[in-house]
């Protein structure tokens, strides 16, 4: 399983690449396989805003409905279109084509309180 | 996101080919009393290989009595909806037991293996209460050998080629929902010719060291090995209903229109005749609809449906995505009004109303042979 160095995690399995102040969204190759064979996702609107901890979407598998909770607050830019059509992206490239969402980032000292991979690693290990 | 963790405390019963499972790479969940391989490779990649090739399951969880001698098929009839004599010799059937009310207490399989040889097949959740149903109703002479042996169901318009190069040619001779005894490695197996997936396949019950050779086996044979997690989505396609889902013991078998398992007409005694024969000469208010989303979402048991003017009228019992049809299904109780092929209904689905239609059973049909040249 795959946890890049350049992305931030939370304990809930989403992940976070920040650039220029917007931030990607999605989640992690090891929630992508514990959900498995995902066929539905719920995105906001773009021009929604949401704290960090929001409940923001759903995504569903086969087996299990979970919800999307935001690892920083912000305002929604883009939510990631082909996923209606395509939500397997989120299993077939985590990190890549199955991002979910873009948001302008409410407050970037969030960040820091987000884990890194090492961090993130050892607390799957731990579970 | 949030995931539940799995819990496979160490009171659940171990499947006698456990390990072939773990070896498989299965995730294994409890169910119905069992640790159970949930999935291998993924639900739907295994929904797959049973649609198009073939798949194996792991039912050993189900509950299994042999029923013998004279009075056997009295015996079973008198505590089951089917008439047994009307099963032939090396024939199966589907029946119900059901409560004096004429709810369903189980659905079950019978199988006519021999001479006053019957076979019993029985839900996990409810092989203890069957079980001890059949040895009332035998003076204790049923064998409940549901811990003893293996059933394994190979199942996929490629399981019949896969079980004759493991078996030989005797499951070629089957017609669709027969059975017979076959001699394996010095030992009888009984084979059949039907599973719960709405596809051709086999289903074979043998001793625990003989299913995990014939395990391998069918591996070796291109079979791939297939969890509950399909066998969930493949039965609902195919509009089987599940025990515990979409029957349960204040349903009866005309609300949940499978009264073809009941037979009347021979004028036997069974349990709930007297309320199932009141019941069957007036419709039921209520019946189990089938339900097609007409828009994305995902439809779970529980969720409501609602009419035009947004009332709720019924819950769903099962819902699931369908790998084949690639959009929601699901069954749930409606009122009889509401049950007419095309009608159109809503489902609430995290608290959005998603459009849905009632449509014929099965979702899904396979094609048959004959069907394929036309």
């Amino acid at each position: 399983m795959e946890f890049p160095e350049e992305l931030r995690y939370t304990p809930k399995d989403e992940w976070v690449r920040q650039q220029d102040g917007e931030a990607d969204i999605g989640i992690t190759d090891y929630a992508q396989d514990e959900l498995s064979d995902i066929v539905f996702v719920d995105l906001p609107e773009p021009g929604a805003s949401f704290a960090k901890g929001d409940a923001f979407g759903v995504i569903e598998s086969v087996k299990a409905v979970s919800d999307l909770y935001m690892p920083v607050g912000g305002e929604v830019l883009a939510r990631n279109e082909r996923l209606a059509e395509e939500p397997e992206l989120v299993n077939e490239s985590p990190y890549g084509d199955g991002w979910l969402i873009r948001v302008r980032l409410a407050d970037p000292t969030e960040l820091d309180d987000l884990l890194n991979a090492a961090d993130y690693q050892a607390q799957l290990s731990s579970d | 996101m949030s995931t539940e963790t799995q819990q496979t405390p160490s009171e659940l019963k171990r499947l006698p080919l456990q390990q072939k499972h773990i070896d498989a790479g299965a995730r294994m969940m409890p169910f119905a009393g069992w640790n159970m391989p949930l999935q291998y490779e993924g639900i739907v990649a295994e929904h797959e290989a049973v649609r198009q090739r073939a798949g194996m399951f792991d039912v050993s969880h189900m509950g299994r009595v042999w029923v013998r001698g004279s009075g056997a098929a009295h015996q079973i009839r008198a505590v089951s909806t089917y008439d047994t004599s009307r099963i032939p010799l090396g024939g199966t059937h589907y029946s119900l037991y059901c409560n004096e009310d004429g709810g369903i207490e189980d659905d079950v399989f019978i199988f006519h293996v021999g001479d006053d040889r019957w076979f019993v097949v029985h839900n996990a959740g409810n092989a203890e209460p069957d079980a001890a149903r059949l040895a009332a109703a035998t003076d204790g002479t049923a064998e409940d050998v549901g811990r003893e042996t293996v059933m394994l169901a190979v199942q996929g318009p490629e399981a019949v080629a896969a079980v004759s190069r493991v078996l030989g040619p005797a499951i070629d001779q089957l017609k669709p929902r027969t059975c017979t005894e076959i001699e394996y490695n010095g030992e009888t197996l009984l084979l059949s010719r039907t599973g719960y997936t709405g596809e051709d396949g086999a289903e074979i019950v043998m001793t625990p060291a003989t299913g995990a050779a014939l395990w391998d086996a069918f591996v070796d044979a291109g079979v791939t090995p297939a969890g509950l997690g399909c066998r969930d989505t493949l039965r609902l396609e195919a509009a089987l209903p599940l025990h515990g889902n979409d029957i349960w013991p204040e349903t009866t078998p005309y609300q949940a229109r499978i009264g073809w398992a009941v037979t009347l007409e021979d004028g036997a005694a069974f349990t709930g005749r007297d309320a199932l024969e009141s019941e069957s000469a007036t419709p039921p208010k209520r019946r189990l609809a089938h339900l097609k989303l007409l828009d994305r979402g995902v439809p779970r048991p529980g969720y409501s449906v609602r009419d035009h003017e947004d009332t709720e009228i019924g819950t769903l019992t099962s819902g699931a995505f369908s790998p084949t049809l690639r959009t929601g299904i699901a069954m749930g109780y409606l009122p009889r009004e509401y049950t007419d092929i095309g009608t159109r209904l809503a489902i609430e689905v995290r608290g959005q109303r998603i459009p849905a239609e009632v449509v014929r059973r099965p979702f899904y049909r396979r094609q048959q042979p004959d069907q394929e040249s036309a």
